[in-house]
């Protein structure tokens, strides 16, 4: 089937299988690889994207659920060419380690403070309960966000790696990943 | 790189909180992980590359009747399907493990675990491998499984390992250590022994990245890469080499980022071997990345060991002998990771940090028809169990003998002029303090206070315990004339380089899971040759471009590999001494280092800075006989002990007595690793570890029923403290180097992992002693505490 949304603010249009979780479609369809895979249970949320800016489990939703959807990944975290503050405050207060949880903490973060721009530590705690980090005990997250939150500007750290190096509006645009485009691509059975 | 405000937890900090080579500093590894520009084994993709599956076995034992793979095969995405009648024929069927047993790659004879690997599907597509599972047929003959490791060497137990010729049991393996008549001997006269059966379960490192491999065979060249999440590729290449029969120099083993090990990325598993049989058989490059459900059920288990506990000491509290006899549950096969010699790790530390008379432990070694395992989640090769053993122990004998245990413990201690102290299994402590840091650690909590609040709450019928544990830790294994893996010494190489501008790139043989290293080993080198960190690359992970080592576990980076960076570093700076010299037409003896530089002894404003001496090593200045030009050196360190950090932990809990339920409502912990690299890393990687205490101590374990299913194989019953299990730590710490290694430095990124779950069950145990409770054996939950509070404590297994 074709399906159509915006992702990091580029609208994309791909042929997929029905079945095709949306994790699986924004890492090796769309090629963005900062949205990571962690359980089969949907209990860890290394997969968190941000769909309409609420936080989802993108493992928990098929890509076509997602059509027609804002859809915000790690990737478009960074806007105008400058780090997210959260991204600078996991920097800022060691908020991450192995990093495979980042991305997905880093987006709950963001939503919480879109909503709630000055959130004590349990309202981070409980924005976060949906996700698993193995590496910091999460102090250190609760302190980045923290930090985000002192610093609802950032101190403009540029970002080098925009989302749109990726993106320029079709599937068939992503250079590093043409191998699985095409695989998926040619899946659809109906 | 910009030097963060301090934090010191510990109020005492002041300027040793930034010891050496820049201290505090961002990670270099940060920005590319905060973008979602990681580079993961599952975000690898080749031109042409396949995906695998791996279908598992349903039942825990029993004989493999058929398979049949027709069905699959007509699939139209199906390349391949791979079992192990094919193995055999390529003798791979089985593999060599870490434990001089062998374990089945695929099933040929029959099924020994609930998930073992059966058969394994190559398409096209990580979807259509997944479909064509379950178009393969697999006739059965089920067996009577055996999961309880205290009826494996009864003699009507069901023989696991049959396969084995002579093979009429299930004991894998005696071990002992300590004199077994001295002890007895102690114990026969002490006033007071008491005794506990402690129970540490089988438990899961489940980091957050499963396990997974992408293979590469170039049949032209006969070279196969082979990208793997794995904390020891050099190792891993070896073995490969010995297993597949690839010749070592046409196999490169690339380990990515990886999202978190734990131990559980040591060893080789099924999947990466079938990755590499899938790439070889299709001609294409095979990616396999498993589930959850297949890295809790099949890949390496930590713990499960049942230790019967002794301890014997005086009326008035001088603890003079620890014994212990281990039963240790191995799955059904043995491939604990861990030096040859030591088949039950070094559980022989047992003896804690305590001055004992005598001691004596002996563990016995069995087969279950459970996965692998047991050296895993930050044990330091079974320190966990044996820092859990003898800490719940003195907890024991403090409420026998009606005293505190912080005053037990200090009673007790090893002195810091005792050191080096030769413990009584043979173990060389190289330092402590530890009064020092028990102190501070009940400084920081509060310790009288806390009683004091305690005393008022049990008043009114409230449940809030404290919990003691201070631990030695060994780690950073270790001189090559005592360990090995597999035969290969555990020494580690460290390449270094300053390129003709000043800046450096470093080359090691340990591979980071998110411990820093591109952060603190570039560090060390700052701190040796005074080139900026940020100038400085650090290289891991890739067989080709590192130099020869062992890998990360066993917190052994800092010890051996960081040893080496630091001795490679100073090995250039000699080199730079004699080519500053010649620059300078000076004898090499006449010039003074300050960090960055080499001047004339006495006259500061002569001299050469690192960056300098680099141009000139690479540029036409003349040079002395011997010095061959260019700025670089090569090391391989053989470390001359163990590091022995230690840490004085308190936990504060709170207990609902309706439920039963555990609530940490405060833990403290003093760490002293020695002379600290970055003290943010440092905490970082306290933090982590305390909060696999709480987990081990209140939530997780891997059960199984009587058929040999496993109860915990997703995260749905695997419980992982999650932000609202774990309080905001409280740390401090005291510093104590290292005397032999080169920069003072102990290992750490165990020490908490370690530590915590004894200081966990000690505070849960004492906030059920109004209850008359002596013992809760782990996981704490509300259910177990619940039926200890009735009376009627049971171990998990």
């Amino acid at each position: 089937m074709q399906i159509s949304m915006t992702v990091n603010g580029t609208d994309v249009t791909s042929e997929i299988e029905p079945r095709v979780l949306l994790v699986h479609y924004i890492r090796e369809v769309l090629g963005l690889t900062g949205t990571h895979w962690g359980c089969d249970t949907s209990n860890c949320g290394t997969c968190v994207v941000l769909m309409d800016g609420q936080p989802v489990k993108s493992c928990t939703v098929l890509a076509a659920m997602a059509a027609g959807h804002d859809i915000r990944t790690v990737e478009g975290l960074a806007t105008g060419g400058t780090l997210d503050p959260v991204q600078q405050g996991f920097m800022e207060e060691h908020g991450l380690q192995c990093g495979f949880c980042t991305p997905g903490m880093m987006l709950t973060a963001r939503a919480l403070l879109d909503k709630n721009p000055h959130p004590d530590d349990a309202e981070i705690r409980r924005a976060i309960s949906g996700q698993i980090c193995r590496c910091t005990g999460y102090a250190t997250i609760v302190r980045s966000v923290q930090w985000a939150a002192a610093h609802p500007a950032g101190t403009g750290v540029e970002d080098a790696a925009a989302a749109d190096e990726v993106l320029d509006g079709t599937d068939t645009a992503v250079p590093d990943v043409a191998a699985e485009t095409a695989n998926t691509a040619t899946e659809v059975k109906a | 790189m910009t030097v963060i405000h301090d934090r010191p937890s510990n109020p005492a900090a002041g300027d040793e909180d930034r010891p050496i080579g820049y201290g505090r500093i961002q990670r270099k590894e940060d920005p590319r992980f905060v973008r979602g520009k990681g580079h993961y084994l599952d975000d690898i993709v080749l031109p042409g590359m396949l995906h695998g599956a791996i279908l598992r076995a349903p039942v825990a034992h029993a004989r493999l009747v058929s398979i049949d793979t027709t069905n699959a095969l007509a699939h139209p995405k199906v390349v391949a399907v791979i079992t192990g009648k094919d193995l055999l024929g390529l003798n791979l069927a089985w593999a060599p493990t870490l434990s001089a047993d062998v374990q089945a790659v695929l099933v040929t004879d029959k099924v020994r675990f609930q998930g073992q690997e059966v058969a394994f599907v190559v398409a096209e597509d990580r979807y259509a491998a997944r479909d064509a599972l379950e178009l393969i047929d697999v006739e059965y003959d089920v067996l009577p499984p055996l999961v309880d490791a205290r009826k494996a060497l009864d003699p009507d137990a069901p023989v696991i390992r049959d396969e084995i010729e002579g093979r009429t049991d299930n004991r894998i393996f005696d071990w002992e250590m300590g004199d077994k008549a001295e002890t007895d001997a102690v114990f026969a006269s002490a006033d007071v022994v008491v005794s506990q059966e402690v129970v540490y379960p089988r438990v899961h490192p489940a980091p957050m990245e499963t396990c997974g491999a992408v293979a590469d065979f170039d049949a032209v060249n006969g070279k196969l890469t082979l990208y793997e999440t794995t904390q020891a590729p050099h190792a891993h290449r070896t073995l490969f080499a010995i297993v597949a029969g690839i010749p070592e120099h046409k196999i490169r083993i690339v380990s990515p980022d990886i999202g978190g090990g734990f131990g559980n990325k040591v060893g080789i598993y099924p999947g990466y071997i079938l990755a590499v049989v899938g790439s070889i058989v299709s001609g294409r490059p095979v990616k396999w990345v498993e589930d959850r459900s297949e890295n809790l059920m099949s890949t390496s288990f930590a713990r499960d060991y049942i230790m019967q506990g002794e301890i014997a000491a005086t009326k008035d509290g001088k603890i003079l002998a620890l014994r212990t006899h281990v039963l240790a549950d191995h799955g059904a096969f043995n491939a604990t990771a861990q030096p040859t010699k030591n088949p039950a790790g070094f559980f022989s530390i047992f003896t804690g940090s305590y001055d004992l008379m005598a001691a004596h432990c002996s563990v016995t070694g069995v087969y279950t028809n459970k996965a692998p395992g047991g050296v895993a989640y930050a044990c330091s090769f079974r320190v966990t169990e044996a820092v859990y053993l003898v800490e719940r122990m003195v907890d024991i004998l403090a409420r026998k003998l009606n005293m505190d245990p912080a005053e037990l413990r200090l009673k007790n201690f090893i002195k810091p002029e005792q050191f080096p102290y030769a413990n009584k299994t043979g173990w060389v402590y190289d330092s402590g303090n530890y009064e020092a840091a028990m102190r501070l650690s009940m400084q920081l909590a509060g310790y009288e206070d806390l009683r004091r609040e305690q005393a008022e709450k049990r008043e009114r019928g409230e449940l809030m315990g404290i919990g003691v544990s201070f631990f030695t830790e060994v780690v950073g294994a270790g001189p090559r004339k005592h360990f090995d893996i597999v035969g290969l010494g555990m020494a580690d190489g460290a390449e270094l380089r300053v390129h003709p501008t000043g800046k450096a790139v470093v080359r090691i043989s340990v591979q980071s899971q998110g411990q820093g290293h591109e952060t603190t080993f570039a560090q060390i080198v700052a701190e040796e040759l005074g080139i900026p960190p940020e100038d400085i690359e650090v290289v891991h992970g890739d067989t080709d471009q590192t130099p020869f080592g062992l890998g990360t576990y066993g917190s052994r980076s800092t010890p051996v590999s960081g040893g080496a960076v630091a001795l490679v570093a100073r090995k250039v700076r000699e080199k730079a001494k004699l080519i500053a010299g010649a620059m300078l037409e000076t004898r090499p003896e006449d010039l003074e280092w300050e960090k960055g530089r080499w001047f004339v002894k006495g006259d500061p404003s002569v001299g050469k800075t690192i960056a300098e001496i680099a141009m000139g090593a690479h540029g036409t200045v003349a040079l002395p006989e011997g010095v061959d030009g260019n700025l670089d050196a090569e090391v391989t360190y053989d470390p001359p002990n163990l590091t022995f950090p230690f840490g004085a932990y308190i936990c504060v809990v709170d207990i609902d007595p309706g439920t039963g339920q555990v609530k940490v409502r405060r833990f403290i912990a003093v760490d002293d690793c020695g002379t600290r690299i970055n003290p943010m890393i440092i905490e970082g990687q306290v933090h982590g570890g305390l909060t696999d205490g709480v987990g081990m101590a209140l939530m997780e374990i891997i059960e199984f029923d009587e058929a040999g299913n496993c109860l915990a194989g997703s995260f749905m019953d695997y419980l992982i403290p999650t932000a609202m299990e774990v309080p905001d730590w409280e740390t401090g710490f005291t510093v104590t180097p290292s005397p032999h290694h080169p920069i003072g430095a102990k290992g750490i990124g165990e020490s908490a992992t370690v530590g915590s779950p004894p200081a966990i069950v000690n505070a849960v145990v004492d906030a059920l002693a109004p209850f008359g409770v002596t013992h809760v054996d782990m996981p704490c939950t509300p259910a177990r505490v619940w039926a200890a509070m009735q009376g009627r404590a049971r171990p998990p297994i």
